[in-house]
């Protein structure tokens, strides 16, 4: 388990990370969002106790980070943003040094074949580092995060210079450690976040914004009164009968989608639900409903409101992205 | 500790740096050797223990220079400072393999003076093995010394070239306190300077004198080098 508590760091008075606060639980992925120099390396940084915080605590397991380093340290397996890799050394080579180095006290021989296969690099085991290719450095990184099977993983953009193929697959490795370890993953990939972690942490220029499960940030966000709509009939039938559903504040019709098509956006007042009446009134006039959307935001949608405030422009266009 | 100093080790004689440093420690002891013992005649081996020390003066910095600086510029330092070693673990693990690669070197001494011994047993002398043991500590503690300096100017940088520069620097401006002290007419001063001075007492070691107060003065230094080299590690986290 991570406890990151009231956490801060500042770098010549200005704070690149300001009281955040956040716990990952056991078994559980977390995922780690923000723009660019938001602070998630710094954030990251500190739990692994490479920097020291200014202020407040990151605990692993119940451990402080900065009390009793080494304890906690012991728990950790780190992929920093450029995987730390002595590019003179063989994989092999590297692999062992780690194993010493974290004080493993795991048959080293199987240990370390089970991780080499896990992360796929057991046909590069004899090369060099350096002449190796950018994915496979970043899953020798990998691999030495899990040296010593640590119970908590911290891991920066894992998923960065692989190609597809690698990337579902790392993913559906960290998927598999998810469950029996605690996980923090940052990236820029918005579906890969959606994709593999149970809950999001959003920082943005150092502060928390958002800490909750991908589906209750977009229920929370979206408006749940507005509508997308595409009814078969022509307009000027249409427009009136939707007008007149309670709670209607307007009817937008957005373009023709089909021929004698149309679709329409529908905000109705805030709280209300008007999802029924709308399926009642147009089949009660046999106009069929081809289409209907609530405007549950996806994560880019999110992430955008989140850290820049511009959200309704968004949604806006949101019509001509669903085709 | 282990796994740092093993790696170190490891990586001095995976780069062409290890062997290089070697290759001119024999080199330029065997030429100093030549010069100053065997042509000259003389079993005494002072001479050479002197000049060698403009040789540690100039390649220990070599040595040295990567062992944290390219740890930064790797980044691989996130690696070693994320994991359950302590700072004392990595410092004295960096430490103790450029020291055993310096001993590598040093070791050459040893067989040089065994030679030599059978030599002037050959020709009916004695072999002044007091002498010798008391050079052979002393470019030991010196080796030490400059080793733990360069290892602190290495970590100062990213760049490896600068740590080296600087390190040979650093280690001039420490034997050039008595240079200085030459010129001072104050008593009190020069004697300041002269005790700090690392050459007077190296050279003190090579002309037979051998003084527990000396090496405590070298032992110092190394602990403080490697102290400051820790201090200025946590620094950098602090920051």
């Amino acid at each position: 388990m991570i406890e990151v508590k009231e956490l801060s760091k500042s770098y010549g008075g200005k704070l690149a990370v300001d009281h955040i606060s956040f716990t990952a639980n056991d078994g559980e992925i977390l995922g780690f969002l923000g723009p660019n120099g938001a602070g998630k390396s710094t954030t990251m940084n500190i739990i692994t106790g490479y920097l020291s915080c200014s202020g407040g605590a990151a605990l692993i397991n119940g451990v402080d980070v900065l009390e009793d380093p080494i304890g906690a340290k012991m728990n950790i397996g780190y992929l920093p943003e450029q995987p730390p890799l002595y590019q003179d050394m063989t994989v092999n080579e590297y692999l062992n040094f780690v194993y010493g180095l974290k004080r493993c006290k795991m048959p080293k021989r199987s240990h370390l074949g089970e991780i080499k296969a896990l992360s796929q690099i057991e046909d590069v085991q004899n090369r060099v580092i350096r002449n190796l290719s950018k994915g496979y450095k970043q899953r020798v990184g990998l691999a030495q995060a899990l040296v010593g099977n640590p119970n908590t993983l911290i891991l920066d953009e894992p998923t960065v210079g692989l190609d597809p193929k690698q990337i579902i697959e790392i993913r559906s490795l960290i998927k598999k450690l998810g469950r029996n370890h605690t996980v923090i993953l940052s990236s820029h990939i918005l579906p890969e976040v959606q994709a593999v972690c149970d809950r999001i942490v959003v920082i943005d220029k150092g502060k928390l914004i958002a800490n909750d499960t991908a589906e209750n940030l977009s229920k929370n966000l979206s408006a749940d009164h507005k509508l997308t709509v595409r009814i078969e009939g022509a307009e000027k039938d249409v427009k009136p009968i939707l007008r007149q559903i309670p709670d209607m504040v307007e009817v937008r019709v957005l373009r023709e989608t089909e021929m004698g098509v149309f679709e329409y956006e529908l905000n109705a007042k805030e709280g209300a639900d008007i999802r029924r009446e709308v399926f009642k009134r147009m089949a009660a006039r046999n106009m069929p409903i081809l289409y209907m959307k609530g405007s549950e935001l996806t994560l880019e949608e999110i992430f955008l409101k989140l850290t820049t405030g511009d959200f309704y422009g968004n949604v806006e266009d949101r019509g001509g992205e669903d085709e | 500790m282990t796994a740092i100093m093993k790696r170190e080790i490891a990586s001095y004689f995976t780069s062409p740096l290890g062997y290089v440093f070697i290759a001119v420690f024999y080199g330029f002891s065997g030429l100093f050797l030549w010069l100053g013992c065997l042509k000259a005649g003389q079993s005494d081996m002072s001479v050479v223990f002197s000049m060698m020390f403009f040789i540690m003066l100039i390649m220990i910095p070599i040595l040295t220079m990567r062992t944290m600086a390219d740890d930064k510029r790797q980044k691989t330092d996130q690696l070693t400072l994320t994991s359950p070693v302590s700072l004392f673990g990595i410092v004295a693990g960096k430490f103790l393999a450029a020291f055993a690669v310096f001993f590598c070197g040093v070791l050459i001494m040893l067989i040089y003076a065994v030679f030599l011994a059978m030599a002037v047993k050959n020709s009916g002398g004695a072999f002044d093995w007091a002498v010798f043991w008391g050079n052979f500590t002393g470019m030991i503690l010196m080796g030490g010394v400059f080793i733990s300096l360069g290892i602190f100017i290495s970590n100062l940088t990213e760049n490896q070239m600068i740590a080296a520069v600087g390190a040979i620097g650093a280690n001039l401006a420490l034997c050039m306190f008595d240079l200085i002290s030459g010129y001072i007419g104050s008593e009190a001063v020069k004697n300041v300077l002269n005790g700090l001075s690392v050459y007077y007492k190296y050279n003190e070691f090579t002309v037979g004198i051998f003084s527990l107060k000396n090496v405590v003065f070298f032992l110092s230094l190394i602990v403080i080098f490697n102290f400051l080299t820790m201090r200025f590690i946590e620094r950098r986290r602090w920051s």
